[in-house]
């Protein structure tokens, strides 16, 4: 069994007096994919933007209860969000790949921290890309604009950019629900790649995409955590009525 | 029901057309007015002559209006500097950083601002800066600073509102994307959000600078009026006349020659504002165009 890696207890969130989660406690281990499913509006992609501390933007938002990364608080005090967020990467829902070169996409995380030395930057471009199954289609393409790219490109664009700047954890807030089938396959086929070095967190309304690509699921239904377990026995053998209910198909 | 909405046509076709012509009338007038002493000097001449001297008591008149291209320039620019990182700062702390009730108050203060006359402000900076620059910087106290001064804060608002659009529609992935990659919140208005609210920025400035450009009332009250180059030209304490200073100037007691050459000064003004507003209209036109 492996290490734990984030952590949460008793975590409730308000939007100002709207209640959107709701005593959510589970682990999510080292080095392995975590996926959230549940229908629109149950607040997975809000508990997935706890981890990185996304939420700070949204004003009048407000967390109690425990979320830890290796231990520490997310929450706490002595906690920095940006150095934070260096080791908790993020690809959102929609590709948003900065309106620049595919190069200057990829470098901005490690100029961010400070990296100057061309080599180091052109290396750390070529293995992100090439971790991301990128490199083949635009090896020769960086000075391109990496808007012109197709979305499933941008979509492994921005998981490049993730890479570069070398996370302990990668979160995916519905990667691939602006792609289609084929981009899909790509981006499920680099998670199963990166989850031998990331600890990944995938939220996801396609319930096929949890079973393929996850070792943990856990059910989301109303800002509630119904149900946490090995993706087998979720998809499989569920413990709770409602879970088996949105896994079969009868609503969401 | 068909002749009637064939009347409501024609009567909107009428209204749109007449703004239309208004605009025709007026450029055709000042060509009418302007052109006769443009062919007689020749427009190179009246636009790069040295010598302003429409009634010349001995000898020919001479009109030659390039010092005053020069001081509307020079105010103008002048400006731009002022206003220009003060507006674009103020934005950005509008867009991104004030909470929600600064940023109300912001924006009124700043509505407000646009509301004033351009004859008080004009008014203020006679009483108030121009003794203050005489006083503390030497000159006459009238001077491109001063008019730089108060131009700078009639464009501030425009500048500001503009490039605090711009920033806001910034699409906010873009944001996110900066944030989740570790950089501070700072370092995103720098490299990602700025460059990408650029256009609408450039936009903003030179919309301002064709603004002042044409501003009268405020300029000629505190700039002076010699038609003559700063002399050093770089000295910002000189007096100048700015083209419209010098329509303002003569208009009530010009004729023949004299009231052709301030409707030439108004065509060379017209074509200036016109061309800069081309350009910040294309530079907006291209945001659209990079923008997915």
């Amino acid at each position: 069994m492996s290490e734990i890696e984030i952590e949460s207890r008793n975590l409730d969130l308000w939007y100002g007096s709207a209640q959107a989660l709701k005593k959510i406690s589970m682990a999510m281990p080292e080095k392995k994919v975590t996926a959230i499913i549940g229908p629109s509006g149950c607040g997975k992609s809000t508990f997935i933007r706890c981890i990185n501390r996304m939420n700070d933007l949204v004003k009048g938002c407000r967390i109690t209860g425990e979320l830890l990364f290796e231990g520490a608080d997310i929450y706490g005090n002595d906690m920095d969000a940006v150095e934070l967020r260096k080791k908790i990467g993020m690809v959102f829902q929609k590709p948003n790949p900065f309106p620049m070169s595919i190069y200057d996409n990829i470098a901005y995380g490690p100029r961010v921290h400070g990296l100057r030395n061309k080599e180091e930057l052109d290396r750390i471009v070529e293995e992100s890309l090439k971790a991301s199954a990128l490199w083949d289609e635009v090896g020769d393409l960086l000075d391109q604009s990496a808007v012109d790219l197709s979305g499933g490109q941008q979509q492994r664009l921005c998981i490049a950019r993730t890479l570069a700047v070398k996370p302990k954890v990668i979160l995916f807030d519905e990667p691939c629900s602006a792609l289609d089938p084929i981009s899909t396959a790509k981006i499920e086929d680099l998670i199963n790649m990166l989850k031998h070095d990331y600890t990944i967190v995938i939220v996801t309304h396609n319930m096929q995409q949890a079973a393929r690509v996850s070792d943990h699921t856990a059910f989301f239904l109303l800002g509630e955590l119904v149900e946490f377990g090995k993706t087998k026995q979720i998809f499989e053998l569920p413990d709770k009525k409602s879970t088996e209910d949105y896994i079969t198909g009868r609503f969401g | 029901m068909k002749t009637s909405e064939r009347i409501i046509e024609i009567l909107l076709f009428l209204s749109a057309a007449t703004a239309v012509m208004v605009v025709a009338l007026i450029i055709i007038f000042l060509l009418k007015e302007g052109i006769p002493v443009l062919a007689k000097v020749g427009v190179a001449n009246f636009c790069l002559g040295m010598n302003w001297n429409p009634i010349a008591i001995a000898g020919e008149p001479s009109y030659g209006i390039f010092p005053m291209i020069v001081a509307s320039f020079y105010v103008a620019i002048g400006s731009l500097i002022i206003a220009v990182p003060l507006g674009i700062t103020c934005a950005v702390f509008l867009a991104e950083i004030a909470p929600s009730w600064a940023r109300s108050i912001l924006k009124h203060a700043i509505e407000l601002l646009v509301g004033i006359p351009s004859v008080i402000l004009g008014f203020i900076g006679l009483v108030l800066l121009v003794p203050f620059i005489r006083d503390h910087f030497g000159g006459w106290g009238f001077s491109i600073l001063t008019g730089s001064i108060i131009l700078a804060i009639m464009a501030l608002p425009r500048i500001i509102s503009i490039s605090d659009d711009a920033i806001r529609s910034v699409p906010r992935e873009y944001k996110e994307a900066s944030l989740a990659l570790g950089a501070t919140h700072w370092h995103t208005i720098r490299k990602v959000i700025l460059p990408s609210a650029r256009s609408g920025i450039v936009a903003a400035v030179i919309l301002a600078m064709a603004t002042s450009i044409g501003e009268t009332m405020a300029v000629v009250m505190v700039t002076g009026s010699p038609s003559i180059l700063p002399d050093p030209i770089y000295d910002i304490l000189d007096p100048v006349r700015p083209m419209t200073s010098n329509i303002v100037l003569e208009m009530s007691y010009a004729t023949g020659d004299h009231a052709s050459a301030l409707f030439a000064t108004g065509i060379v003004l017209f074509v200036v504002v016109a061309v800069l507003n081309i350009i910040s209209h294309k530079a907006l036109k291209s945001k659209m165009g990079t923008r997915r």
